[in-house]
């Protein structure tokens, strides 16, 4: 088990984590012996093939899944307290927007239940549009935004309330690569921009090396961690970094990872 | 319009069918009034005579329009008297025939509206009822597994015998006129409202619900945020279906109650062998319903063109 380098601020901590669900089947298991630390203002990418456990790890972050066995903290708070303090956006791979809501309504719709003001309602609007820059598609409906920008909205209501982590389970699954590829770019800037901690579910490993400073490779049956790669590129990426030396090394020790897994069932 | 013409076309092909069943179901009482008669009688005879029976077995249908007619504005509806003081018709004299039509046991208009009155009001009591049992059954776990297979059971039964039951039954307690057959107009549109809502209420997907959760909304946000909004389009095909069979369930209750009504219409056409008046009944039923199913698109199309949830 590689294990990061200990960052300062630990946000996430996983020890001993089990998950397993039980079907008609049999028990399934999700997750076998996770551990895993994941530092303040990290980047961190989840890849591997379907049945891996990665969406589940992510979901168990959330809350939305319940781990049969070890301990899971967010900000030092079991996963239920860390939900309920507002400590996370979720991104899912469909952009779910109403389609009886204005693309402001939207991105307001937490603010709303969370209670926020109305001033200041307005405000956290327009800045996190600002930021994913849609800046003067308030007022339009989700079904006047192409695939990518409903997307982008998704994720300027996941960043509208003050919650430090950003999960993303498999964003831009869904999208073309022309699309992904600028959407990946803005991710980056956005992330810079917000210091946030981000979890990201891929199956593309461009996409994981791209983003990550911390690669987690998974693989399936029983969906359990085989390798962590603790990313050297620099926080600045342009787009061509991916056709640089240490780019293709790391996409390389990720693929090798995932072969790995793969042998193993 | 587009479809105009091609709808135009199927109508008249109806019509052009009507007319040909209209000969050789009116056929024989022709034939049958020659023998008595002692004179023969051929085709050239028959054809004409077919349509303009005065207790025909299948009306023409401009007879059924004549009936109409005769039923709403006609001298049949508003009384001689009327009939000749405004005659010829002007426009004060048809005023005077559409105030006296509102008031007159044989008018169409007056009786619709009996029947009318109590479809509303049976399909307010059953979308009501039908939206509460729903929301039951979404949120409690003990009402999905008991109250849907009585509701189903409950279809199952012709309300044709339960009708009379319901109406005696309330009686005894002292609830008679509008409400019962409003009761069994409710008792019929409920169901399609249940159904409908409980898929609509459901609507929502795994992913939806998470994210609500991801935000630890409470129940009623959920509900009202996500859940209502959802079931929108559904709500709305199932008050097409609700609306269609209160009408069915009032006209039904009309019968056994004898208080006026297209029932009653429909009923005192039969025992006295006044066809045109059953099918003038029938017909006014049936634009009854077109128009009510129709006031339910509308406001459908608009609620949802405005929530762009549009079709």
């Amino acid at each position: 088990m590689t294990q990061a380098q200990g960052p300062v601020d630990t946000v996430i901590e996983a020890r001993g984590l089990n998950l397993t669900f039980t079907t008609n089947d049999g028990p399934v298991h999700a997750l076998r012996d996770v551990n895993l630390t994941i530092g303040k203002g990290e980047f961190v990418s989840f890849i591997g093939p379907s049945g891996c456990g990665k969406t589940t790890f992510l979901r168990a972050i959330a809350d939305l899944e319940h781990p049969t066995s070890g301990t899971l903290t967010v900000n030092g708070m079991t996963p239920e307290a860390a939900r309920k303090a507002r400590a996370y956006g979720y991104v899912f791979q469909a952009a779910g927007l109403y389609p009886w809501r204005t693309i402001a309504g939207n991105v307001r719709l937490p603010l709303e239940i969370m209670g926020y003001s109305r001033a200041d309602q307005e405000e956290r609007v327009k800045r996190v549009l600002d930021l994913v820059e849609l800046k003067g598609f308030e007022k339009k409906f989700p079904w006047q935004l192409s695939g990518g920008m409903q997307q982008r909205a998704s994720i300027a209501r996941a960043l509208a309330f003050d919650a430090d982590i950003l999960l993303m389970d498999e964003p831009f699954g869904a999208l073309d690569e022309i699309v992904r590829d600028r959407l990946n770019e803005e991710l980056l800037k956005l992330w810079a921009r917000t210091q946030k901690t981000i979890g990201f579910v891929t199956h593309s490993i461009p996409e994981a090396v791209y983003l990550s400073t911390k690669i987690v490779v998974m693989s399936p049956r029983p969906g359990r961690i085989t390798d962590v790669i603790d990313s050297p590129l620099p926080r600045e990426r342009p787009l061509d970094i991916r056709d640089s030396r240490e780019f293709i090394e790391i996409a390389h020790r990720v693929r090798e990872g995932l072969r790995a897994g793969h042998v193993d069932d | 319009m587009r479809n105009t013409g091609p709808v135009l076309a199927v109508v008249a092909v109806l019509m052009a069918l009507w007319y040909l069943a209209v000969i050789p179901m009116n056929a024989q009482w022709e034939r049958d009034q020659a023998a008595r008669a002692g004179v023969e009688i051929g085709w050239a005879e028959i054809i004409p005579a077919t349509m303009a029976q005065e207790r025909p077995v299948l009306p023409a249908p401009h007879q059924v329009v004549l009936g109409l007619w005769e039923g709403t504005l006609g001298c049949d509806a508003v009384g001689r008297r009327t009939c000749r003081d405004t005659t010829p018709l002007t426009a004060s004299g048809l005023a005077e025939r559409a105030v006296a039509t509102l008031t007159s046991n044989r008018s169409l208009i007056y009786h619709g509206w009996i029947t009318l009155s109590a479809t509303m009001l049976g399909f307010v009591i059953g979308t009501g009822g039908g939206i509460l049992l729903a929301i039951g059954i979404v949120h409690n776990r003990a009402m999905d597994a008991s109250v849907m297979p009585w509701a189903i059971a409950s279809q199952t039964i012709p309300i044709i015998a339960l009708a009379p039951m319901i109406i005696v039954v309330l009686n005894s307690i002292g609830i008679s006129g509008l409400v019962p057959k409003a009761i069994i107009a409710a008792y019929l549109s409920f169901f399609p409202v249940v159904v409908g809502m409980v898929k609509g209420l459901r609507a929502p997907d795994a992913m939806q619900m998470d994210l609500m959760k991801t935000w630890s909304a409470p129940g009623p946000v959920v509900f009202w945020r996500l859940r209502v909004p959802m079931s929108m389009p559904y709500l709305f095909a199932s008050l097409k279906v609700g609306i269609a069979a209160a009408l069915v369930g009032t006209i039904v209750g009309e019968l056994p109650v004898q208080e006026g009504g297209l029932g009653v219409r429909l009923l005192s056409g039969s025992y006295y062998g006044q066809t045109i008046q059953i099918w003038s009944a029938l017909f006014t039923a049936a634009i009854l319903a077109a128009a009510l199913v129709g006031i339910v698109g509308l406001i459908e199309r608009r609620v949802l063109r405005r929530m762009g949830m549009a079709a």
